[in-house]
């Protein structure tokens, strides 16, 4: 069964240490500015929102790839950026209606969330179990259209 | 069932694989154009600067793929079709029966009405073919001259550069990619280019080519005149749509489609760039790039295997690299009548976003010096996703797009 990230905004206090355990996973280093994973704060709200790829099914990214840099993960359903494949075209990040596939400029390659092999680096760091590993199925376009959906509930419910 | 796709890039490959998905047991044969296995156009530019072999441009990295999936790949040509009796013509005279067919055989470089463009030197970028050509024009110490500042010319501008060649890029509009920039971006994207060393000529045309001595050539540029060693012409594309010259078929600026991508023939359908498909935005346009050609391939194989598939119509998208100043233009960034605008420009540091709206939707933006969740900007346009008060929010802060998006797509 595949499995994704969800994230619980409620219990996010934007303490940024998903950020530094992704880019220090990944990058090597303590820069949010590299991580997969990204918090958006919502100060009207009080509220803080970790934000990463959903492995969508649908997977823009990797049909709109025109080289095959991008491959399915067999093992976690992940899609996972072959550097090596990778021109650095940015199509993908463009493609991606979600912004969850960025271009990096020094290395000249795009990154995104792998979800560490099934061993995700920001869930076990989360203090606060804002960031959960579960079973996930939707795909790409039903989860475009769920979320458009909600965004119209959303307009009568939260006029913020 | 035999379905036949004439032309393999990104659009028949797509149409291809989906077809292998969802009419099991169909033959399903691939006719591709060019000698290498099937490749993509847009990768050409990194074989140009070296970070790829011709290998990495293409499409499918997998040994034995199209084989494995009952994709037959053959080379051909198609020279003529039969709607009547339902065949192809190929080159060499075979005869290709099909019960349905796509034709995703894409667009090519034109030439314009200017003398000399036929003497050797002069090359587009627009096969492996073309790389070949130029490569041993390119590099340190060479001279060239780029006739053509639209997208794929400002892509190939990247790989000249790159490259080490002295570069002049001449563009008869007055701005460096005037389709998918505004007045205020494409001259930052001059003034940047003109700061890395690239001499960028606009509002000027090319008068002539003529033969220099030792194989290079002298550029007319209306006066000035210029030897280079190469000359490579980005100044537009049409349609490969010349054998269905007599088929019936309408073609305009690219073949017509309907929502369902099926030509005027019953049997036929078209993607790709050689498609006039349905625009998200309104109305019918050829939008040449990747993704669209990938989209308007599987949903016309969809239809062609006899599920009904809408298409809900490609949005214009574009991600440039000028140089190592990223901009990124979606949708109709100028905007519309009775539709609203907003802005943030920052001159000195290049950086520049602009967002357009018509009632609750976003319909269109532009950005400079962004490449964080960018295709954000897609999903707010393309889904489309219904602001409520982030349009005001973004009117006074259009840089909150993908805060925009998280609240209005998750409950937060
Ligand atoms: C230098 C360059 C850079 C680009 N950069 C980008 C970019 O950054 N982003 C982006 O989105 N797009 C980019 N593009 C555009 C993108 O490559 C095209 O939109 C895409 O390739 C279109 O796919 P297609 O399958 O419709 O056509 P094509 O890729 O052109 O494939 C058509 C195929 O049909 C074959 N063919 C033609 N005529 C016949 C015939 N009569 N019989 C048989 N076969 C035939 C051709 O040989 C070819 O293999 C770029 C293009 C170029 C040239
Ligand atoms: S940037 Fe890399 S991964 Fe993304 S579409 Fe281009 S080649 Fe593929």
């Amino acid at each position: 069964m595949q499995k994704s990230l969800l994230m619980i905004p409620s219990k996010c206090t934007g303490c940024s240490q998903c950020e530094l355990a992704c880019s220090y996973a990944k990058e090597e280093a303590f820069n949010a500015a590299k991580s997969r994973i990204k918090i958006f704060d919502f100060p009207e709200k009080s509220r803080h929102v970790p934000y990463t790829c959903t492995q969508c099914a649908e997977a823009w990214c990797m049909k709109a790839c025109p080289v095959d840099a991008i491959s399915e993960d067999k093992k976690t359903g992940a899609k996972i950026v072959s550097a090596e494949l990778c021109v650095g075209c940015k199509v993908c990040t463009i493609a991606c209606p979600f912004g969850t596939i960025n271009y990096q400029q020094d290395t000249g390659k795009v990154v995104k969330c792998d979800l560490c092999g099934g061993d995700p680096e920001c869930v076990k760091i989360c203090p606060t179990e804002a960031i959960l590993y579960v079973n996930a199925d939707a795909t790409g376009d039903a989860r475009m259209r769920e979320w458009a959906a909600k965004s119209d509930e959303a307009s009568d419910v939260t006029p913020n | 069932m035999t379905y036949v796709i004439v032309g393999a890039g990104p659009a028949g490959v797509a149409a291809a694989e989906t077809l292998a998905k969802t009419a099991k047991g169909s033959e399903i044969i691939l006719v591709g154009g060019e000698p290498e296995p099937p490749y993509s156009r847009m990768a050409i530019p990194y074989v140009l600067t070296g970070s790829v072999g011709e290998d990495g441009t293409y499409l499918r990295k997998t040994e034995n793929w199209y084989e494995d999936r009952n994709i037959r790949y053959i080379h051909g040509r198609a020279e003529s079709l039969s709607t009547g009796d339902s065949a192809l013509r190929l080159a060499r005279g075979e005869e290709m029966k099909f019960e349905k067919l796509l034709i995703s055989t894409g667009a090519r470089p034109i030439k314009p009405p200017v003398p000399g463009l036929d003497l050797e030197g002069v090359h587009h970028c627009w096969t492996l073919e073309d790389v070949r050509n130029i490569k041993g024009l390119t590099g340190e110490g060479k001279d060239v001259i780029l006739i053509g500042a639209g997208f794929i010319g400002s892509i190939i501008l990247e790989a000249l550069l790159e490259s080490g060649s002295n570069l002049t890029v001449v563009e008869a509009e007055d701005r460096m990619v005037p389709r998918m920039m505004n007045q205020v971006a494409g001259n930052m994207i001059k003034a940047w280019c003109e700061k890395k060393g690239v001499t960028v000529l606009t509002s000027t045309r090319v008068a002539g080519v003529a033969q220099a001595d030792g194989g290079r050539l002298e550029v007319d540029l209306g006066g000035n005149k210029k030897t280079v060693d190469l000359v490579v012409v980005a100044a537009g594309v049409k349609p490969n749509a010349d054998f269905l010259e007599g088929s019936g078929i309408e073609v305009e600026d690219g073949i017509l489609v309907d929502n369902h991508l099926k030509t005027s023939a019953d049997n036929v359908y078209a993607a790709g760039d050689c498609a006039k498909g349905p625009d998200y935005s309104g109305g019918w346009s050829v939008h040449a790039i990747q993704p669209t050609a990938v989209e308007h391939g599987r949903i016309a194989a969809l239809n062609m295997a006899g599920q009904v598939t809408p298409y809900k119509g490609s949005l214009q998208m574009n991600v440039l690299d000028t140089a190592g100043l990223i901009s990124t233009s979606v949708g109709l960034f100028d905007g519309v009548e009775g539709g609203e605008e907003a802005e943030d420009l920052n001159e000195q540091r290049f950086k520049y976003i602009r967002l357009t709206f018509k009632g609750d939707y976003m319909i269109g933006a532009l950005t400079l010096g962004r490449t964080d969740q960018v295709g954000v900007l897609r999903g707010l346009i393309h889904t489309p996703v219904s602001l409520g008060p982030w349009k005001q929010k973004l009117m006074a802060d259009p840089a909150k797009f993908v805060e925009a998006y998280i609240d209005r797509t998750q409950v937060i």
